[in-house]
């Protein structure tokens, strides 16, 4: 047992949207066994245990829970892609959140990790999984310290192991923790980092590790918010749960807000009816920009996700209304940019992420990212050339060939192209690199053609980053660093 | 010789029995090789292969994948300063800029008296925090260049040594399933029809799965 205190993770914000999955996060102790029973821990695993499988299966079903992940699939439907007759099944725990902007799921661990845990037991009693793994990124020292003490917890307590509350069914739930990998967070690399390999993702089809996954077998790979909505919707009941929100995405979502806005942090929102718009200025969310700034572009769903720039602030938290206009939800996650950015160096950021990330597995990724990144940086450093911008949109091309999704330009009259993409990589992180770089060349061209108009290079210090607007731009993009950088 | 401590040794073994299959435990087992020794020696890596049952060649092949895996000694406090997005735009390559002239290291330097290396990180999940670092994987958020120096003198004086395990060591409270309750491994080959509560609601006609 730790003998020193483990740190509270600051970030979370209240405010008076409903709460599903944050409603014990106001208590210092909310991590801990007592707390939770006195707040009707454990009671959606009771009430779960009290019908049959299939029935609370049908009840996750009709609550249509998204997956919180990414990918937003719906929770009732992947379940239901077990293959029929194959056994044993396994439940494996997505908890490598890593997307840029990403955090949520590292605060519901560390701050309610007996939610999950009660999310992992619902999953596994519905679905017949015999064995459940709870895989936390590496670097999450204080989120594993966090969930072992819930488990040992749980365990002395009866909640998980053999006979749980004195019925026949029986599961173990193994912590397993990663070691540093992006890419991991790809469902079918987290199977192969589970099995003690390079966390590399495996060709498609099967698309799902549903139909063969861990050691080749039935598996069900969810993502931790996910799972912790679980004992929610069984205490109250799937009604009560598609009460909030719309029909098409009911509920809410953990969103983390940084950048350039006054009050960074994370929310619990409502799924399918808050705006991006109330999100960064609402008074009970972000609260608009810093004085004297203005918003310039955001990024809605993680690094992944093409950007948005003020013309989409209207657009709710509903994947319907986001697809066709350029971009996804993604992972919770907005980034938030203001006037004072350096769009070519923000996008290199991103950029030089995903190309730090590449597993290596597809060429197309593997050379395609790399060299967007150091072609970027040229570009970035004024040592670049027009036809660099051209070589940017070919690389990429050889990543997703065809049109790359993106948003409305209403001024250049500019019409958006829908989400997805299409993509000769097997996972996402290919495409990823190609984002944030088509993304700022559509929506800002002229930030770099001014990086390689002749003699930029004379104008343009070497690249610190996106905050220290370094470019040769007279708008107020060419403002020093000690203007933009710090937050208020 | 082993490289195992004896404590370490039935750590393993206990890890090891959680899995179906022995070589999933080859990730947790490097980290506990890297507590013990600050870093994956290959000594380690080839008792990590007799241990699951794999040859050296494919532990060094994981171990090389991942990022927190030193196969080269490093400082006591490994500092990751984060460079993504978020970070970035909150002026984390001035913070970064700030470390390398107060611990006289570039990024991925380590200090001539084996205190600390300085590398620069990919997100961290502390967005709204920015711009934020770990020391050893422990958090420190909104870091200014005053912070940061607060931080390598109390570090160096040893005042964190409480929060802050040397490097290697991740997770301190350890997950630990008590034999009367656990279920055991569930491996592929050993069982092929569903578990009892299945089985049981099939049975009184309820269930299909």
């Amino acid at each position: 047992m730790a003998s020193y205190t483990i740190p509270h993770a600051p970030g979370f914000v209240a405010n008076d949207a409903p709460r599903i999955v944050t409603e014990r996060f106001d208590y210092r102790d909310s991590y801990t066994l007592g707390r939770y029973l006195a707040t009707g821990g454990y009671e959606g695993l009771r009430a779960a245990l009290e019908r049959t499988p299939d029935d609370v299966h049908g009840e996750v079903r009709s609550a249509t829970l998204l997956g919180r992940g990414g990918a937003g699939f719906p929770a009732g439907v992947k379940w239901g892609f077990c293959p029929p007759g194959v056994w044993p099944r396994y439940l494996v725990v997505n908890g490598d959140e890593s997307e840029p902007g990403t955090y949520k799921d590292r605060l519901l661990m560390e701050l309610d990790p007996h939610q999950l845990i009660e999310g992992c037991l619902i999953a596994c009693y519905a679905v017949g999984l015999s064995q459940c793994f709870l895989y936390i990124r590496g670097e999450m020292a204080v989120a594993q310290e966090r969930v072992a003490q819930a488990l040992n917890e749980a365990y002395e307590a009866g909640w998980v192991g053999r006979n749980i509350c004195g019925t026949d069914f029986s599961v173990d739930i193994v912590l397993h923790w990663g070691a540093g990998a992006y890419v991991v967070g790809e469902e079918t690399a987290l199977i192969e980092s589970l099995e003690g390999n390079r966390g590399m993702p495996r060709l498609k089809p099967p698309y799902f590790p549903a139909a063969i996954g861990l050691y080749g077998q039935p598996t069900i790979v969810n993502n931790v918010e996910t799972l912790a909505n679980l004992p929610w919707i069984l205490r109250h009941g799937a009604e009560a749960f598609t009460a909030i929100g719309t029909p098409t995405s009911p509920g809410t979502r953990m969103v983390a807000v940084s950048g350039h806005v006054q009050r960074p942090g994370v929310y619990e929102i409502t799924n399918g009816t808050t705006t991006f718009r109330d999100l960064i200025y609402g008074e009970d969310y972000c609260g608009g920009m810093h004085p004297g700034r203005e918003l310039k572009a955001f990024v809605p769903g993680g690094g992944s996700a093409p950007w948005f720039t003020p013309a989409q602030l209207d657009l709710p938290f509903e994947a319907s209304e986001v697809g066709p206009q350029g971009s996804m939800l993604g992972s919770g996650a907005v980034m938030v940019m203001d006037d004072t950015t350096d769009i070519p160096a923000a996008a290199l950021t991103l950029t030089k992420f995903y190309a730090h990330e590449s597993c290596g597995k597809c060429v197309p990724c593997r050379e395609g990212a790399t060299w967007l990144e150091r072609v970027l940086r040229r570009v970035c450093d004024g040592t670049g050339t027009p036809r660099d911008l051209d070589v940017l949109f070919e690389v990429g091309a050889s990543i997703c060939p065809g049109d790359f999704p993106h948003a409305a330009v209403p001024e250049r009259g500019l019409e958006p192209k829908p989400f997805p993409y299409q993509m000769t990589t097997i996972c996402f992180v290919g495409p990823s690199a190609f984002a944030p770089v088509h993304s700022a060349m559509t929506l800002f061209p002229e930030e770099f053609e001014a990086r390689v108009a002749p003699n930029a290079h004379l104008d343009t210090g070497p690249s610190h980053g996106p905050a220290s607007g370094t470019g040769p731009s007279d708008g107020p993009a060419a403002n020093s660093i000690s203007e933009v950088a710090i937050r208020v | 010789m082993s490289f195992f401590s004896e404590e370490n040794r039935t750590l393993a073994r206990e890890i090891i029995g959680r899995y179906p299959k022995r070589r999933s435990a080859m990730i947790p087992l490097l980290h506990v090789a890297q507590a013990q020794a600050g870093w994956v020696t290959e000594e380690a890596m080839v008792e990590i292969a007799e241990l699951v049952d794999t040859t050296p060649a494919e532990v060094l092949g994981t171990c090389s994948f991942y990022e927190m895996f030193k196969r080269e000694p490093v400082g006591k406090y490994l500092v990751n300063i984060c460079a993504t997005m978020s970070c970035a735009l909150a002026g984390a390559a001035e913070l970064m800029e700030h470390a390398e002239e107060r611990l006289g290291v570039r990024a991925g330097g380590t200090t001539p008296d084996g205190l600390f290396t300085l590398a620069s990180a990919e997100c961290q999940a502390a967005c709204t925090e920015a711009p934020c670092l770990q020391v050893n994987y422990r958090y420190r958020y909104r870091v200014d260049t005053d912070g940061f120096d607060q931080l390598v003198d109390d570090l160096a004086a040893g005042a964190l040594d409480d929060e802050i395990p040397p490097h290697g060591v991740t997770a301190r409270v350890r997950q630990h399933i008590p034999a009367g309750r656990a279920v055991g491994a569930v491996p592929p080959e050993a069982v092929n029809e569903p578990p009892v509560w299945i089985a049981a609601s099939a049975s009184n006609g309820a269930g299909s799965a």
